[in-house]
């Protein structure tokens, strides 16, 4: 059936091409000139196009809340530190590592000599201005408060004051110029990740002149923004811009490591789009495919795959009645397949999950975190079963009705319809109903509670386990299920508190913390680890891919002759 | 004539009010969050946001605003491209799908016109048969498969046309053909039903008698006539090609309105939302008007008046 019909079509494409064919001409050079580029192996330009699938939302480093703004934001700026090639936060506008003090709360940073673009120095005062914007109500910036509430002393209550349109003074943020060059930066209480703080965009510097000048029109368009980075923006209409242009900022105090000089980066959004303008040699790297494209390029060398930090379960919310129940919540957890949902439904390089903190996230010693906790909530029909037998016998009931809360575009209907297909099987009495909405309904009613199942994803925004283990606290900002222990809370309170300092016990305290959680409590249903892949010409060298915040680094980037 | 347009014009004010603020309440009932990391901020984060937006107020207070702002030109900004006026996003998004439109349209119904009209000179010969094929097949099949096909093969395989992008005039004719064959389609077969029905009344059939050219009967005589209930579909579809496609648009990555609305209505951008709606409404109220002075133009029996009895 299928394939006739797609004969058809065939034949219809080639009636229209011949007459396309007729009325066109005249585009021949394009593939050529690409194979002459290579050839001339000694001497490559430094330059490659990439796509990207979406425009950019803000170049606001304050104002930025998605990958998209993070990852040119972290290219043409710079912060008190930066990830490295490994995704390590080392001293970067900071010269050399802060002085602490004995309680770990006060960071005293000296500023290497750094510039604008526009030739002004980057000072601490640079530091104080943005940060105090990025936490001022007026500002309304989602990144601001949520990075610094609890962490930079005074935020929350700047905040609070806000939200209560009472007075507030900026000025009792934890961040002051000592001179031009001597940050001091207090903070609420020690941090055990300060690195991956100070290395995020939302921490970086603002030249105060520059943004007042500018006014409403600061960071609208590439004219004006500034750089200190390893790159400046030279092209950049705005917002809904199609096209950008990076080049080698060549006042950044690095510079001599940026070899890439010239990045032009289009926006696509049709992943299968992108794939075909790669396949034309119309860019060098497309953005991330969707998983129905992967398995076309297995084994191809040009795919680049690597597995995110993101990690996808079941909350479960224990507003209803039958998920309050600990049995039920195992049953649920322990009954769908997820070997299988990762091989065959994804089919994209995921991997099964069964834990909260991912792998190849954070380790102690070069021992990953999952290495000491291991596997929790196995697919075990089984044990499943016994579970849901105990759990209906508790609540004095045969079966049961679950509304199941999935994502509406085709790949997260796909997992959603297996997923209720899997549980329904496997747990007798069980009826799942789904409703699948867009991101931001699916949003909207996790925040009201408004579900008993819902399948939901979290990217880590610093490289410690204490992003993800967060969640779950009583009453959290983003638990919203209802889930409530207090060996749970006593040990985030611990890692946060008296062990932030102590790198091994914290560690620990986590790893207790996610038994719990999963072993005594299924609190969530872990499904899947996510992986990404995109295709990218063999001869760009040098991406980096991080995990939380810039989702790439172009600074070590080359392009190679054949 | 002067004073029937001023009552048109008045009608179309009220009937553009009408949609606005019918759209306002309708999309505050809309579910969704505006807020794209709504899944992080505190209580007391989400209630400085919704006064930032204006939207910790009531519903009809937040609606008397819009009106009042809209009437001065204010469309307000975009949430999801922070800073971004809704005017001027949807100027610059309206360019490349009107052209596209415009260029599809053109295309579609010259083609169509003729191919509907020599189905129905050669009716029942393999001519219509091919013809009426060619109708079915393009309105049945979803643009996008045709987008694809085009890309794929024209693109990619022949390397005739560009893949992608929107940056000169080759740019845009794979998209144009991909985007012709709905209206191609459509204005064939309503051609044929027409011109068949036009041919076979008293008038031709006295023109036959009187000796006329075969060519004249049917370009002068018939096609006039079947041409009027063409004209009537032709509108609204036009509207609908000039106000963008999301699928066409999406596959060869044009900057283009279609998406951008389709978007703004997934991440909940009420602006934008309201701002596109305008202006389809505004483009659509235009083109009726037009078509209905057009009515007059092509088939004098028909008298456009002001209702002075």
């Amino acid at each position: 059936m299928k394939k006739s019909k797609y004969s058809l079509l065939l034949v219809l494409t080639l009636v229209f091409s011949l007459i396309l064919a007729a009325c066109s001409g005249g585009n021949e050079g394009a593939d050529n000139s690409k194979e002459e580029e290579n050839n001339a192996a000694s001497d490559v330009p430094q330059e490659f196009k990439m796509l990207d699938s979406s425009e950019i939302p803000t170049m606001d480093t304050v104002l930025a809340e998605g990958s998209t703004s993070f990852t040119y934001i972290g290219n043409v700026g710079e912060g008190l530190y930066r990830l490295d090639k490994d995704g390590k936060p080392v001293p970067a506008m900071s010269d050399g590592e802060p002085k602490v003090n004995d309680d770990k709360t006060v960071f005293t940073f000296t500023l290497r000599d750094a510039k604008w673009s526009n030739g002004d120095p980057v000072t601490a005062q640079d530091f104080v201005f943005a940060w105090q914007r990025a936490i001022d109500p007026k500002t309304a910036s989602p990144y601001g408060p949520y990075m610094m509430g609890g962490k930079i002393k005074g935020a929350a209550e700047i905040t609070q004051a806000g939200a209560d349109k009472k007075e507030y003074d900026l000025n009792t943020l934890g961040v002051k110029a000592i001179d031009d060059k001597t940050l001091e930066v207090t903070l609420e209480k020690p941090v055990v990740y300060w690195e991956d703080l100070f290395a995020f965009p939302t921490f970086y510097p603002q030249n105060q002149k520059f943004v007042e000048e500018k006014g409403e029109a600061f960071a609208s368009n590439a004219e004006n923004l500034l750089y200190n980075g390893p790159f400046k923006m030279t092209k950049w209409e705005g917002t809904d811009a199609q096209e950008w242009v990076l080049e080698k900022n060549p006042d950044y105090w690095d510079a001599e490591n940026v070899k890439m000089e010239k990045i032009t980066v289009n926006v696509v959004k049709d992943s299968g789009s992108a794939v075909n303008a790669f396949e034309a040699g119309e860019t060098d790297m497309t953005g991330l495919l969707s998983s129905d494209l992967v398995p076309q390029y297995e084994g191809d060398e040009r795919m680049m795959s690597w597995l995110d930090a993101s990690v996808f379960w079941l909350k479960m919310n224990q507003k209803n009645e039958a998920l309050a129940n600990v049995n039920i919540r195992k049953a649920i957890a322990m009954a769908f397949n997820k070997e299988d949902l990762a091989t065959s439904i994804l089919s994209n390089g995921s991997v099964p999950a069964n834990y909260m903190v991912p792998k190849e996230f954070v380790n102690l010693d070069g021992k990953d975190f999952r290495e000491a906790n291991g596997d929790m909530l196995v697919y075990n029909v089984e044990e499943a079963k016994k579970h849901w037998e105990a759990g209906l016998k508790e609540l004095g009931k045969t079966e049961l009705t679950i509304r199941y809360l999935g994502g509406d575009t085709e790949a997260s209907k796909k997992i959603d319809a297996y997923m209720k297909n899997q549980l329904e099987t496997n747990l007798e009495g069980l009826t799942v109903e789904l409703e699948s909405v867009p991101f931001a309904v699916r949003l909207e009613r996790d925040n009201a509670m408004d579900y008993d199942l819902q399948m939901a994803g979290w990217g880590p925004d610093y490289g410690n386990a204490i992003s993800f283990a967060d969640l779950w606290v009583t009453n959290g900002g983003s638990n919203r299920m209802g889930y409530t222990n207090e060996k749970y809370d006593e040990l985030i309170k611990k890692a946060q508190g008296e062990l932030a300092t102590k790198p091994k016990e914290n560690f620990e305290a986590l790893q207790e913390a996610e038994r719990i959680l999963l072993e005594e409590d299924a609190g969530i249903a872990p499904v899947y680890q996510r992986a990404s892949n995109i295709l990218i010409n063999p001869n760009l060298k040098g991406l980096v891919e991080y995990q939380y915040g810039p989702d790439y680094s172009f600074k070590w980037m080359t392009m190679q002759g054949e | 004539m002067g004073r029937y347009l001023v009552q048109r014009v008045f009608y179309m004010v009220i009937t553009l009010f009408l949609i606005t603020s019918l759209t306002f309440f309708l999309m505050k009932i809309i579910p969704g969050t505006p807020f794209a990391s709504a899944n992080k901020l505190s209580p007391a984060q989400m209630e400085i946001m919704k006064a930032k937006y204006g939207l910790d107020e009531p519903v009809p207070v937040q609606y008397a605003k819009y009106i009042g702002n809209v009437v001065t030109g204010d469309f307000g900004i975009s949430f999801q491209f922070s800073n971004r006026p809704v005017s001027e996003l949807i100027v610059k998004r309206m360019g490349p799908s009107a052209q596209l439109g415009f260029q599809a349209m053109f295309i579609g119904t010259i083609i169509g016109i003729f191919l509907g009209v020599i189905a129905a000179l050669r009716q029942n010969t393999w001519v219509d048969y091919g013809a009426t094929f060619l109708a079915v097949l393009g309105k049945a099949v979803p643009s996008f498969v045709f987008a694809g096909l085009l890309q794929y093969f024209v693109g990619v395989k022949l390397g005739l046309l560009p893949v992608l992008f929107w940056k000169g005039f080759e740019y845009t004719i794979l998209p144009t053909i991909a985007l012709a064959i709905f209206p191609i389609a459509i204005t064939a077969r309503f051609m044929r039903t027409e011109m068949i029905d036009v041919l076979s009344s008293d008038y031709i059939t006295l023109a036959k008698a009187k000796g006329a050219s075969y060519f004249e009967i049917a370009f002068k005589h018939a096609l006039r006539n079947a041409l009027i209930p063409v004209i009537t579909v032709l509108g609204p579809l036009f509207v609908s090609l000039m106000t963008g496609s999301l699928v066409i648009e999406k596959i060869f990555a044009i900057p283009g309105i279609g998406e951008q609305f389709v978007t703004s209505i997934t991440l909940n951008d009420y602006p934008v939302i309201m701002g596109t709606t305008i202006l389809y409404a505004a483009l659509f109220v235009v083109i009726i008007l037009i078509v209905d002075i057009l009515y007059g133009i092509i088939d004098p029996r028909i008298r456009v008046s002001g209702g002075k009895k």
